[in-house]
């Protein structure tokens, strides 16, 4: 199958600063596929490629098969969703939501019925005659979201799309956009900071360091096999321990990963380790501990007896939770 | 799926304005030098080249038997500069400018500082537009209402009278070199309109510079024990100094440029302005008028370049 | 301790209304003195007070000239302002390239500089030019003063757009010109508006470049200027000034109701 978008070899230099460096990457049609990374990964440079706001000075893209060199960002059925909605604040909402097809020539009964049924879509129904100014973030986000789909993409962008939302709000979209991106069936990019939105809403992720995919893959590939200490350290938090330190610990003397929660403390045997402090979380208790001159996290249960800090613990591992890491960075 | 049996990149659509906007898009250079080409033409060649030709003009002398230019390079117009009578023109000129200055930032700093930290709301308003519309009323009309307020026959006078102080403005009008046959033909008279005219222009910076101190500063001074009189010397003085001095950029530029105000309130001894003016018409002498008009640039080149050290630019 | 809360001291307000009252009273003066009876001299108090001189001033046909031609030189100046000064505001805040700080000091000379000094260097580009002095000359000197205010008011309203506004209508498929038309316009509309606005009132006021860039048509700031230094009928010239003073106080309170909105929002957070 044709991937709904590629990068070949694509980077995009500013002078001597490398946003995007060599990426290749396919994105199958229908997938909903999230580029994770820290703020100057090089992942939103990707996003503006795609969209055709900048182009590649080395490599190229293509859209469904199509060599997007050259199209302007107006000649691309790919539509984008910006963290700051970028809403046109001297019209309606209807009229924002109608704007694709208004410039394409599209009557103005059309164009309305149109937008009114995305306006439903996104659950705001009877909203046309409101000003972006009177609306909130989370109301404002699915506006945004119903001027890109009205337009039928083939493509769809969004720059942060939660960021800008308080966590209640933010868990309720992520939901709503996953099952949006179902019923439609369009491909989906987005691109986030937040590994946890990554993982829960995405079908494959990209992870972006320096201008480049450190590791592409299914949600659980990423967080249980980390291939670079970056990723492990980024996706989740997890604890990195050194080829030396793992040797102390019983293993193998390589780079290795041990999340929180896969770490238990145990009555008797395993770990001697030193209670640092202790974080309630709700539903669990991260723990952070010294052990061979070493800190790590651990992931306490409900339920389970917090120690005290000074105190002395316990811990235990399964092996296979234990997981090795090629190369160093 | 409907979206899937539409392509996803779109072909080129035809016509003008599809086309020109494909080119602009793919050489935005192109645009920006279609945008800046009519500003730059205008101002860099038609306006940068009068200033230059006039500079030019200030190279060259006048012949002194047959009154035409000679085309040939000299100093010897700056040298007439130097001549007592224009040094006098450029010395009292300054001195005007200074006070002025001085005396427009005395009388800006209460209005200012009002309207930055005890104006809210519609009081704010009426604050700016109590500024901005004197700023922006006619030019002439206000020194026309200052020659009504100073004629020897106005209401000035008629004040004076009606307190019975007759006597104290007689006594202004004689003090020397200040003082006249009436305050409309005195340097006093001239000062007075100068500082009405230009003050808005002090006002305005100053404000913009005191609403940026913030007021929890002025709190941490007083909770650190300063007198109202320490903090504001030590606290908000300071931080304003950028926006005064900004403000002095303009009254002090405008001072020095103008000949309008001399001519109408004021004694019969030339202000720069006026003697450029005149130098060029009546006198026939471009080369004078031109080297006289250099000497407000350079002043003023300096006082910038002390002013942008002093970081005045930001309060603009 | 003292806060904004905290009222002002008794001196600082009287200090603060004492230079408001000092601004606007002797624009007040005027007012007064166009219903004068007395012709011959500035005399406080009015003899007495009468309408007529507004009759004898709408009969004046040189003051109906002037008043033309600064018409005429304020709307043409002011479209060539608009034009110019939104280019260049648009270049400058649109993209980033070499020279950027050159653009914009090279905006505000002519207004930095004494107006007599870009009269004198008019006058003697148009004599070394043999350009004849005409209406032309002198919106061509009025203009090149007037796209300073265009550029600051169109630039501030740039830099408020936000560059994922103009992003957004090219994604949606809006080309170069219709994104200018249906986005960036509508939201620089009311700058523009504005600037247009003192650019006009600037040009209408504007006597100093006039001098030196008109030949003999009068635009009315010339004609006030011949009537303060020879006076012919002082009464006529009175009614003038009050006439002038409310004419410039339209658009003023006009630019000042269409840029409001903006600021407010700037200093929203306070």
């Amino acid at each position: 199958m044709t991937p709904a978008v590629e990068f070949l070899h694509t980077s995009r230099h500013f002078g001597a600063v490398r946003a995007v460096d060599d990426v290749n990457l396919a994105v199958e049609p229908g997938e909903f596929f999230a580029m994770l990374g820290p703020s100057g990964s090089g992942k939103t440079t990707c996003l503006r490629l795609i969209a055709g706001f900048e182009q590649p000075t080395g490599g190229e893209i293509k859209i469904f098969g199509d060599p997007a060199g050259g199209v302007p960002p107006y000649r691309r059925n790919v539509n984008t969703v910006f963290q700051d909605y970028a809403l046109f604040p001297h019209m309606s909402i209807l009229d924002n939501v109608a704007y694709g097809l208004m410039v394409k020539g599209v009557d103005r009964a059309t164009r309305y019925r149109e937008a009114e049924k995305a306006l439903e879509l996104v659950k705001l129904p009877g909203y046309g005659t409101r000003k972006p100014g009177q609306l909130s973030g989370g109301q404002r986000q699915r506006v945004a979201l119903a001027r890109a789909l009205v337009n039928k993409p083939r493509v769809l962008l969004l720059d942060e799309p939660l960021g800008a939302l308080d966590l209640k709000l933010r868990e309720q979209m992520q939901e709503e956009l996953k099952t949006l991106q179902r019923s439609l069936g369009i491909t989906f990019i987005f691109v986030t900071h937040d590994q946890g939105e990554a993982l829960s809403m995405a079908d494959r992720v990209a992870v972006f360091n320096n201008g480049k995919i450190v590791q592409a893959g299914t949600p659980e590939d990423i967080y249980k096999r980390p291939e670079t200490r970056f990723v492990a350290d980024f996706v989740g938090s997890s604890n990195v321990v050194a080829p030396e330190t793992m040797q102390r610990f019983g293993g193998e003397a390589r780079w290795a990963s041990i999340r929180p929660e896969a770490i238990r403390v145990v009555a008797e045997g395993g770990l001697s380790a030193t209670t640092l402090v202790s974080n309630f979380l709700g539903s669990t208790t991260r723990l952070s501990v010294e052990a061979e001159g070493m800190k790590l996290h651990v992931m306490l249960p409900a339920g389970q007896p917090v120690p005290e800090p000074g105190e002395t613990v316990r811990l235990a591992w399964n092996a296979a939770d234990v997981h090795y890491m090629d190369g160093a960075l | 799926m409907t979206s899937a049996s539409s392509n996803a990149l779109l072909a080129g659509r035809r016509g003008f304005t599809a086309q020109l906007s494909d080119l602009f898009w793919r050489r935005p250079g192109l645009l920006l030098a279609l945008m800046l080409a009519p500003p730059l033409l205008w101002l860099g060649v038609v306006y940068i080249g009068s200033l230059i030709a006039l500079l030019a003009q200030s190279f060259f002398s006048i012949d002194e038997f047959s009154g035409l230019v000679l085309y040939e390079f000299t100093f010897s117009t700056y040298r007439q500069l130097l001549l007592a009578a224009n040094f006098d023109i450029i010395l009292r000129t300054v001195t005007m400018a200074t006070l002025v200055t001085l005396t427009s930032a005395v009388i800006a700093f209460p209005i200012a500082y009002y309207a930055a930290r005890y104006a809210h709301g519609k009081w704010k308003a009426l604050f700016y537009l109590g500024v901005m519309l004197p700023l922006w009323s006619s030019y002439l009309v206000k020194i026309y209402a200052w020659k009504l307020i100073l004629a020897k026959e106005g209401i000035l006078t008629w004040g004076f009278e009606k307190l019975h102080l007759t006597w104290l403005l007689e006594a202004i009008l004689a003090l020397p070199v200040i003082g006249g046959n009436s305050l409309s033909v005195s340097y006093l008279g001239t000062f007075i309109v100068f500082v009405y005219i230009w003050l808005p222009y002090m006002i305005l910076p100053t404000q913009a510079a005191l609403e940026r101190v913030p007021g929890n500063l002025v709190e941490a001074a007083g909770d650190l024990g300063a007198t109202p009189q320490q903090t504001f010397r030590t606290v908000i003085l300071p931080l304003a100094l950028p926006g005064i001095i900004a403000g002095s950029i303009f009254t002090f530029s405008l001072t020095l440029g103008d000949y309008i105000i001399p001519q109408i309130v004021g004694s019969s001894r030339l202000f720069i302005g006026q003697a450029v003016y005149t130098q060029q018409g009546t006198a026939g002498n471009v080369p004078l008028a031109a080297a006289f008009s250099v000497v407000p640039i350079l002043i003023m080149a300096v006082y910038l370049w002390v002013a942008k050290k002093k970081g005045a630019f930001d309060a603009l | 301790m003292r806060s904004d809360r905290q009222s002002a001291t008794l001196a600082l307000k009287l200090a603060a209304i004492g230079g408001l009252l000092f601004l606007h009273l002797p624009i007040l003066l005027i007012f007064a003195y166009a219903f004068t009876t007395e012709e011959k001299s500035y005399q406080w108090p009015p003899p007495g007070f009468t309408l007529k001189w507004f009759g004898v001033a709408w009969e004046r046909p040189d003051v109906w000239e002037a008043l033309t031609l600064s018409l005429k030189v304020g709307l043409i100046a002011t479209a060539i302002a608009l034009v110019l000064g939104t280019l260049a505001a648009a270049a400058v805040s649109r993209s980033k390239f070499f020279g950027r700080e050159a653009i914009s000091l090279l905006v505000i000379l002519p207004i930095a500089l004494p107006g007599i000094i870009t009269g004198i260097a008019l006058r003697s580009a148009f004599s070394i030019l043999d350009i004849p002095f005409s209406m032309w000359t002198i919106i061509l000197g009025h203009a090149t003063f007037c796209i300073v205010v265009v550029y600051n008011n169109a630039v501030a309203r740039f830099r408020r757009t936000s560059g994922s506004l103009i992003e957004a209508s090219y994604d949606l498929g809006a080309d170069g010109f219709q994104t200018f038309r249906h986005v960036i316009l509508p939201n620089i509309a009311t700058a523009l508006l504005a600037g247009g606005m003192l650019a006009f009132a600037l040009s209408f006021d504007e006597v100093i470049v006039t001098t030196f860039t008109g030949g003999q048509q009068s635009t009315l700031p010339i004609w006030m200027l011949e009537e303060l230094i020879r006076p012919r009928q002082r009464p006529v010239t009175n009614v003038v000034a009050m006439i002038v003073v409310l004419a410039t106080f339209l658009p003023i309170l006009a630019a000042y109701y269409l840029t409001r909105d903006g600021d407010q929002i700037a200093g929203g957070g306070k």
